[in-house]
C-alpha cells in the first residue's frame, strides 16, 4: 500500500493498454509471426516424430558419439530410450521441436545485435540496459501479453521463450568479439584487409568459443522457459509437468520432470561439444599437445 | 627522393583535438599539453627514410615510437604534421586509398606476432595478399615460397600454436615480404623472443635484407639492438626525437646527457669502427713496418694486432690505400668512451 502523499503511478495500466493498442492496430503482424512460428515448430514436430522412434534416438545418440565420443553415445542412447519407456517421447520431441526452434530465431536475432554492440559503443550502452531488463523480469510475465497478442498454444510460449532466452546470446557474442586480441585486429588493418573482411575472417572466427558459449545458454535457458510455457497451452514436456501440479499427480509430474532433465543434459553436452570442435578450439588443444 | 618522410608530426589523445593543436603550433612543451588535460604521444617529429635503409626509431615504453610507427600506414591519424610514403601524402587519404596503400607499400611485423591461432602457418603467410584479394592456390604458392626464404618449408601446415617464439615471428616477418611491398614496418618485432634467438632473427634480417633491399622501419627499446641493425637511429623520449644519427654518431656525439646516458653501456667496440676514431696520418708513415687494418674492422678486431704492433696501426681503405693511423693511446681513448680521432683533431687544430 502506498502512502497517501505518493501519487499513484499507473505503470501496470500504461503498459496494458500498449499492449491493448498493439493488439488492435498490429494484429495482422501478429497473425503472420504466428503463422511462421506455428507452422515451423509443427515441420519440426513432424520431422522429429515421422521416423521410428528408436530410429530418431539412434540418430541423437549418434550426434552424441561423433561430438563427445562414444561413452556420451552410449549414455545418450540409454537416456533417450529412458524418455520413451516412460511414455513422454512425443511430449519430449514437441519441446525439443520448441526449443529449437526459438533457439534459432533467438541466434539470428541475438548474433547480428552482438556483431553490432562489439562494434558500437553507444549502440552497446543502449542495449546493455534493456537486455538486463528482459533478462531480470520473472519470465512468466513474459507470457500474460504474448498471449494476448498471439491467442493460446504454442507461439506464446515460443515468443517468451525468445525475450527471455536473448540476453546471454547477445552478450557472449559481443563478448567474444570485443575480446580479440587488438593485435589481430591490427594485423588485419595494416594489411588493408576491409572492416567487413576482418570481422568475418579474424574477429568472428576468433569470437568463436565465446559465440558457442552463447548458444549453449540460449538453448538451456530456452528448455527452462519451454517448460514454463506449458502453462500457457504450448505442450509438450511442460504442459505434462502442469498436468502434473494441477491434479497433483507426482507420479506424471517426476517423469515429465525427468525427461526435462535428459534432455537438459543431452543439449549441454552436445552443444559443448560443437563448441569444442571449432577451429580455434582445435588449434588450442593442439598448442597444447606441441 | 626519401621513400618516407615525416614533417612536423605530432600525435596528441585529448578530448578537444582542436585546443591541442593550437597548443602545439604555438610550440607548447609536454608538460603544457599535459597541463591541458592531454596525452601528447608524439611531438613534432620530422625525419626521412632512404630507400634501402634500416632506420630504427628508438626509445623507451611510453616514448611514443609505437604511434609514430602507426601514423607511417595510417593506422593513426596525426592531430598535426604530414606523412608521405612513396611520394603520396598519406594523412589527406580516404579509408579506401589507404587500405590500397598498405596492400600495395606498407607492410608491417608485430611484437606479439599477431598470427592467427586457427589458421595454418601457410594460410597466415598468405593473408596480406588475401585481403589484397590474390586468388588461393597463387596467394597460397607465394606464401610457401617466403616460408622457404624464413626457413620454415616443413612448417608450413602446422598451427602457429605448435611453433616456438622465434619461428612463429620468421611466420609474421614471411607474411610481410610476401607482400612484397617496398617498405616494411616492424614493431618490437624481435623484443618479445629469448636473447639468442633475438640476434638469430637479427642477422636473419640482415642478410635477407641484402637480398631484398626493403626500406626497413624498426621499432625497439633496446639500444644494442637498435646499433646493430639500423643504418640510423632516431632516439625518442617523451614524444619527441631527440636525435638521429648513424649509430657511431650517436655513441660518439651524443646530443644531450639523456642519449649520452643511454648509450653508456652500449659495448663500443662492437659498433666503432677502425675509420671512426683514426687520425690524420702523418707525412713520414710509409706502409713497410705498420700493421694494416680495414677501415670498416670493429674496433674489437684491433685490440690483438695493436698489442702486438709497435708503431700505430695502418687504416687502411678498400683498395688498400692509406687513410689514417691509430696510435694505441686514440684506440684505448675510444673504448673508454673519450675523445674520439675527429674530436681530437679539431681541438688541437
Amino acid at each position: 500500500m502506498a502512502d497517501d502523499w505518493l501519487p499513484r503511478i499507473p505503470v501496470g495500466d500504461a503498459f496494458e493498454s500498449g499492449v491493448d493498442w498493439l493488439t488492435e492496430n498490429l494484429a495482422p503482424v501478429f497473425d503472420w509471426v504466428e503463422k511462421v512460428l506455428d507452422s515451423g515448430v509443427s515441420a519440426l514436430v513432424w520431422l522429429l516424430l515421422a521416423p521410428p522412434t528408436l530410429v530418431t534416438i539412434a540418430a541423437m545418440a549418434g550426434l552424441g558419439w561423433w561430438l563427445r565420443g562414444w561413452r556420451f553415445g552410449l549414455i545418450s542412447l540409454v537416456m533417450l530410450v529412458l524418455i520413451d519407456s516412460m511414455g513422454q517421447w512425443e511430449a519430449a520431441m514437441s519441446s525439443l521441436a520448441l526449443v529449437l526452434a526459438a533457439s534459432l530465431v533467438t541466434g539470428v536475432i541475438a548474433f547480428p545485435l552482438g556483431v553490432l554492440t562489439a562494434r558500437n559503443d553507444t549502440f552497446s550502452t543502449i542495449v546493455r540496459p534493456i537486455l538486463d531488463f528482459m533478462q531480470t523480469m520473472p519470465a512468466f510475465v513474459y507470457l500474460i501479453p504474448a498471449v494476448m497478442l498471439f491467442s493460446i498454444g504454442v507461439v506464446p510460449g515460443i515468443v517468451a521463450t525468445i525475450i527471455f532466452a536473448m540476453p546471454p546470446g547477445v552478450r557472449l557474442t559481443e563478448l567474444g568479439i570485443r575480446q580479440v586480441n587488438p593485435e589481430m585486429v591490427e594485423a588485419g588493418d595494416a594489411f588493408g584487409a576491409p572492416p567487413r573482411q576482418v570481422l568475418s575472417r579474424v574477429q568472428i572466427p576468433l569470437a568463436m568459443p565465446s559465440i558457442m558459449a552463447g548458444v549453449n545458454q540460449v538453448i538451456m535457458l530456452a528448455l527452462s522457459m519451454v517448460v514454463i510455457a506449458g502453462m500457457v497451452g504450448a505442450g509438450g514436456l511442460g504442459g505434462v509437468v502442469y498436468e502434473g501440479i494441477t491434479r497433483l499427480n507426482i507420479a506424471s509430474g517426476f517423469e515429465g520432470g525427468l525427461a526435462v532433465v535428459i534432455l537438459a543434459i543431452y543439449l549441454d553436452r552436445v552443444t559443448a561439444g560443437l563448441g569444442a570442435r571449432s577451429a580455434v578450439a582445435r588449434a588450442e588443444k593442439a598448442a597444447q599437445h606441441a | 627522393m626519401p621513400e618516407i618522410r615525416a614533417e612536423g608530426v605530432s600525435k596528441i589523445f585529448s578530448r578537444k583535438p582542436g585546443q591541442v593543436a593550437r597548443l602545439i603550433f604555438t610550440g607548447a612543451s609536454a608538460e603544457d599539453i599535459r597541463a591541458a588535460g592531454a596525452t601528447p604521444a608524439v611531438l613534432d617529429a620530422t625525419f626521412d627514410v632512404q630507400p634501402g635503409e634500416i632506420f630504427v626509431i628508438m626509445g623507451l615504453s611510453g616514448s611514443g615510437k609505437s604511434t609514430l610507427l602507426r601514423m607511417l600506414n595510417g593506422l593513426c591519424t596525426p592531430t598535426s604534421g604530414r606523412v608521405h610514403v612513396s611520394g603520396e601524402e598519406i594523412t589527406s587519404l580516404g579509408a579506401k586509398k589507404l587500405r590500397n596503400l598498405r596492400q600495395r607499400a606498407v607492410s608491417m611485423v608485430f611484437q606479439n606476432f599477431a598470427l592467427f591461432p586457427h589458421r595454418s602457418v601457410v594460410e597466415n603467410a598468405a593473408y596480406a595478399l588475401e585481403a589484397r584479394g590474390v586468388p588461393k592456390a597463387e596467394r597460397l604458392a607465394k606464401a610457401r615460397e617466403f616460408l622457404g626464404l624464413v626457413g620454415l618449408t616443413d612448417w608450413a601446415d602446422r598451427l602457429p600454436g605448435e611453433l616456438s617464439g622465434g619461428m612463429r615471428q620468421r611466420v609474421g616477418l614471411a607474411r610481410a615480404l610476401a607482400a612484397e611491398t617496398g617498405i616494411l614496418l616492424m614493431d618490437e618485432a624481435f623484443s618479445a623472443l629469448d636473447p639468442l634467438i633475438r640476434r638469430d632473427m637479427q642477422d636473419q634480417l640482415l642478410s635477407l635484407q641484402r637480398s631484398l633491399d626493403k626500406t626497413i622501419v624498426f621499432i625497439t627499446h633496446d639500444l644494442a639492438e637498435a646499433m646493430r641493425i639500423g643504418d640510423r637511429i632516431a632516439v625518442m623520449r617523451e614524444g619527441r626525437i631527440v636525435q638521429i644519427g648513424t649509430p657511431q654518431e650517436i655513441l660518439t656525439d651524443p646530443a644531450d646527457d639523456y642519449v649520452a646516458r643511454f648509450v653508456r653501456d652500449v659495448d663500443r667496440s662492437a659498433v666503432l669502427t677502425a675509420q671512426a676514431i683514426m687520425l690524420p696520418p702523418g707525412e713520414a708513415l710509409t706502409l713497410d713496418k705498420e700493421t694494416t687494418v680495414s677501415a670498416r674492422a670493429p674496433l674489437a678486431e684491433l685490440l690483438v694486432p695493436a698489442a702486438q704492433s709497435p708503431v700505430p696501426l695502418a687504416v687502411v681503405g678498400d683498395g688498400g690505400e692509406l687513410l689514417g693511423v691509430i696510435p694505441r693511446e686514440t684506440l684505448l681513448n675510444a673504448l673508454a668512451g673519450c675523445q674520439t680521432g675527429q674530436e681530437r683533431e679539431v681541438s688541437l687544430g
